[in-house]
């Protein structure tokens, strides 16, 4: 009896740990898949090893996914901290690893300095206003907005801005535009041409276009938003719209045959079609389109920021070059990196948001 | 006055101002009164943006997407005679006199040496001349190179300074014409337009033989090794005005009370500079190797605003008058600075047709303002922030009988056109530049 009670309860919780054990694999799985599409699939065997998976297994995985990318890293980075004081300019030898590191930390301090000035600027403003109230309380004080020089943070940040009005607006238009080419054909045939022209074109190109008539058309001498701040996002939107608008032209021209027959079945209306039918199917497409819009636009912003002078990371890059002073390559390749690694965010942000809207996260 | 020291602001029309600027040392009065705080004193508050090159610069102030700026002196005065941009820009401050230099190429250098006279030390004698130049530019043409340099801008006084030192030598600099603003037209040596910062770079690559830019990009090329400068603007001109603030007409017609606020800042800020025999020049080198200023290394930037300048490497000599920003008033803008200019313009064709002498007056008052100038001096002075006697309250706006030319030739902004005769290479009288030709007389 007590034999038989014994092994069947060992049994029972053997198949309990068992079963645990499928269910942690299974979220695991899922979660990798997830981690897959944020750039973090190289967590997966580690959590994979803590759940008790074969260390051998998981650990060949880990090299795969981890050890392989971190050694190239190392050997990158050795190679360039060996080959770079090779290379003798103007301004001294090309910076290695740890003189670009040093710069992200000047940059930093950089920062933190004008942030202290600003804050010695309000002080200093809230004194004179309130000893001016004390002499006369009816005279007339004024606040103004600090006019310190923009830091590296605050220049990402503008190129941020930039980029996403830009790109917004460029889906603005390329998405309807894209839809009305898929479904009709007379649509896609007149808008063809234009395409084809118009794609290839380099944003140095229609840089000067853009500038002259944003300066022309914005008059008034307190505009919403600063003629520099259009022309970056203006020249982003022209060059970043070609992607999202052939990609879905193609997705909705190829949306099976079987479902817009049941949609004019069912009598649905040309709006309700569109929402229902041709826009879900349609969103894989869409979504790449996106996604390649983004990453031209970021390319786009920065030469256009360099050209023009307008604010960000791309006049960040030619005024150092400007400067020719012995830490300005250094600090070119911070932004260098910088503009990778953001784009290289930009990405996976949309790649995120297409697995969360379309379920079919494929890389 | 009462109360002087604290008098309250003037109640400007607008506080919030955008000010452009070239990465030049020259730029220091706009740098010093912006970390010193004389801008907010006035009741401004001022952003500094560099400008890519002289061209873009000017055409944000003419579009208004800056308020003002720190430019050439010859652009407020050819964009109002419409040579290149047509706009009517104006200026009531002069920022500086010299600050410039000329560079050659090691190459060069060592062709030319063997021509300088030596003093008792070995080392050649300073100014050097163009004429030692001359020979080399002859071998080069026979070896079939063609000897090109480098200037900032058509209009700049790094264009007009060189060409006066080549001609000065008896070399051809070249005309404009109308229909070819190249500026190569009979030209012994072309120059072409390379902004400043690149110079270096450019000479480094062999594109130019040579540069004429402001400072730090000549001890720059000594500091790299890859060219040694041969004279200083003062030894060509002594102390020859250099760049200016310029406005447009219709931005200083429609904020009166700002423009003067930002002339008192400058003013202050020049005076600054060469107080005290220049005693916060180390403190004004830091200030403008800001990356947002300057952003040039602090050690080549001292090198000329402390008063000396490194010729050949190794052979540093005092030039105290390098940089000037008030003393000799320095910021005053003369209407004879204006002439020199427009002389300039005309002499290597810029200027296409001949003018009389009162043509060159009128458009030197179109576009210097010095009434606004004393305007603002008058109320630092009754502010105590300033003393009567650094001003010339009784100038008529031309400087007295001017000598202090490489060449010896006298200038009298009073007599351009006497002027022009007298100088060896240029258009003068009826001269006109048709078909690659002179023509008329």
């Amino acid at each position: 009896m007590t034999s038989v009670t014994e092994a069947s309860t060992l049994s029972s919780a053997e198949a309990l740990r068992a079963r645990r054990k499928a269910r942690l694999a299974h979220s695991l799985n899922r979660a990798a898949a997830a981690l897959q599409i944020v750039g973090f699939g190289w967590l997966t065997p580690l959590l994979r090893m803590a759940a008790g998976d074969s260390p051998r297994q998981q650990g060949r995985e880990l090299w795969q996914q981890m050890g392989v990318p971190l050694t190239a890293l190392m050997l990158f980075l050795a190679a360039w901290a060996w080959l770079a004081p090779q290379v003798n300019t103007s301004l001294g030898a090309i910076p290695g690893p740890a003189q670009v590191w040093e710069q992200v930390g000047n940059l930093h301090a950089d920062h933190q300095a004008e942030r202290a000035k600003e804050a010695a600027f309000y002080d200093r403003q809230a004194k004179r206003n309130a000893e001016l109230l004390a002499k006369d309380p009816a005279a007339e004080v004024k606040s103004r907005p600090y006019a310190g020089k923009p830091t590296y943070l605050d220049q990402i940040v503008t190129s941020l801005k930039t980029v996403f009005t830009g790109f917004l607006l460029g889906a603005l238009v390329a998405v309807p535009l894209g839809v009305a080419c898929g479904l009709s054909r007379t649509v896609n045939a007149a808008m063809n041409p234009l395409i084809q022209i118009f794609k290839p074109v380099s944003p140095l190109a229609w840089l000067p276009l853009v500038t002259m008539v944003v300066s022309a058309t914005v008059s008034s001498d307190n505009p919403t938003f600063e003629k520099s701040f259009l022309t970056s996002a203006v020249t982003v939107t022209l060059c970043s719209l070609w992607p999202t608008l052939i990609n879905t032209a193609v997705g909705v021209s190829s949306i099976d045959k079987d479902l817009m027959n049941v949609g004019k079945v069912l009598q649905l209306s040309g709006p309700t079609m569109v929402r229902r039918l041709v826009l879900p199917s349609a969103l894989p497409y869409i979504f790449t389109g996106l996604r390649l819009s983004l990453g031209v636009g970021w390319m786009v912003l920065i030469a256009a920021e360099m050209l023009a002078q307008n604010p960000g990371l791309g006049k960040f890059v030619w005024d150092e070059f400007q400067n020719g002073s012995s830490s300005s390559l250094a600090r070119i390749m911070v932004a260098v990196f910088t503009i990778g690694l953001i784009g290289f965010l930009l990405d996976r942000v949309m790649l995120a948001f297409q697995a969360a809207v379309s379920h079919t996260g494929t890389r | 006055m009462l109360g002087s020291a604290q008098a309250a602001p003037l109640d400007v029309e607008k506080d919030q101002l955008k000010l452009g600027f070239i990465k030049l040392t020259d730029m220091a009065p706009l740098a010093i009164a912006a970390e010193k705080g004389f801008f907010e004193d006035e009741g401004l508050s001022v952003t500094l943006e560099p400008q890519a090159n002289w061209k873009v610069l000017l055409d944000r102030v003419i579009s208004g997407e800056l308020d003002g700026a720190h430019m050439l002196a010859g652009q407020p005065l050819g964009a109002t005679i419409g040579f290149g941009t047509q706009a009517n820009v104006v200026t009531a401050f002069s920022m500086d006199l010299n600050g410039n230099g000329i560079t050659l190429s090691n190459e060069v250098w060592e062709r030319m040496k063997p021509n300088l006279p030596t003093g008792p030390d070995g080392k050649p004698l300073h100014p050097i001349k163009a004429d030692a130049l001359k020979p080399v530019i002859a071998q080069y043409r026979a070896e079939g190179k063609p000897f090109t340099m480098g200037m900032v801008f058509p209009v700049s006084t790094h264009n007009y300074e060189l060409r006066y030192w080549l001609a000065a030598g008896g070399i051809n600099p070249g005309y404009y014409a109308p229909n070819d603003v190249s500026g190569q037209i009979q030209a012994d040596a072309l120059l072409s337009v390379t902004p400043p910062p690149q110079m270096p770079a450019t000479l480094e690559a062999g594109t130019i033989f040579g540069y004429s830019v402001g400072e730090p990009w000549n001890q720059q090329a000594v500091m790299k090794g890859i060219g040694v400068p041969v004279i200083t603007d003062t030894e060509i001109w002594k102390n020859n005005p250099e760049k200016v603030f310029g406005v447009t007409e219709g931005w200083a017609a429609k904020n009166p009370k700002t423009h003067l606020a930002l002339v008192k800042a400058l003013i202050r800020a020049a005076m600054w500079l060469d107080e005290n025999n220049n005693a916060n020049r180390a403190e004004a080198v830091k200030i403008l190797a800001k990356s947002e200023y300057v952003g040039a290394d602090a050690k080549v930037i001292a090198n000329s605003m402390t008063g000396t300048f490194e010729y050949e490497k190794g052979d540093k000599r005092a030039v105290p008058d390098f940089n000037v920003f008030f003393r000799y008033n320095a910021t005053y803008p003369f209407y004879s600075d204006a002439v020199w200019y427009l002389t300039q313009m005309r002499r290597w064709g810029q200027i296409a047709e001949a003018k009389p002498d009162s043509w060159y007056d009128e458009t030197a008052r179109k576009v210097y303002k010095p009434e606004i100038y004393l305007k603002a001096a008058r109320l630092l002075v009754e502010e105590g922030k300033a003393k009567e006697a650094d001003f010339p309250w009784a100038s008529d706006g031309y400087k007295p009988l001017d000598e202090g030319f490489i060449d010896g030739i006298a200038y009298d902004g009073r007599k351009p056109n006497e002027y022009l005769t007298k100088l060896p290479i240029g258009l003068k009288g009826g001269q006109a530049v048709q078909g690659g030709q002179l023509v008329g007389g």
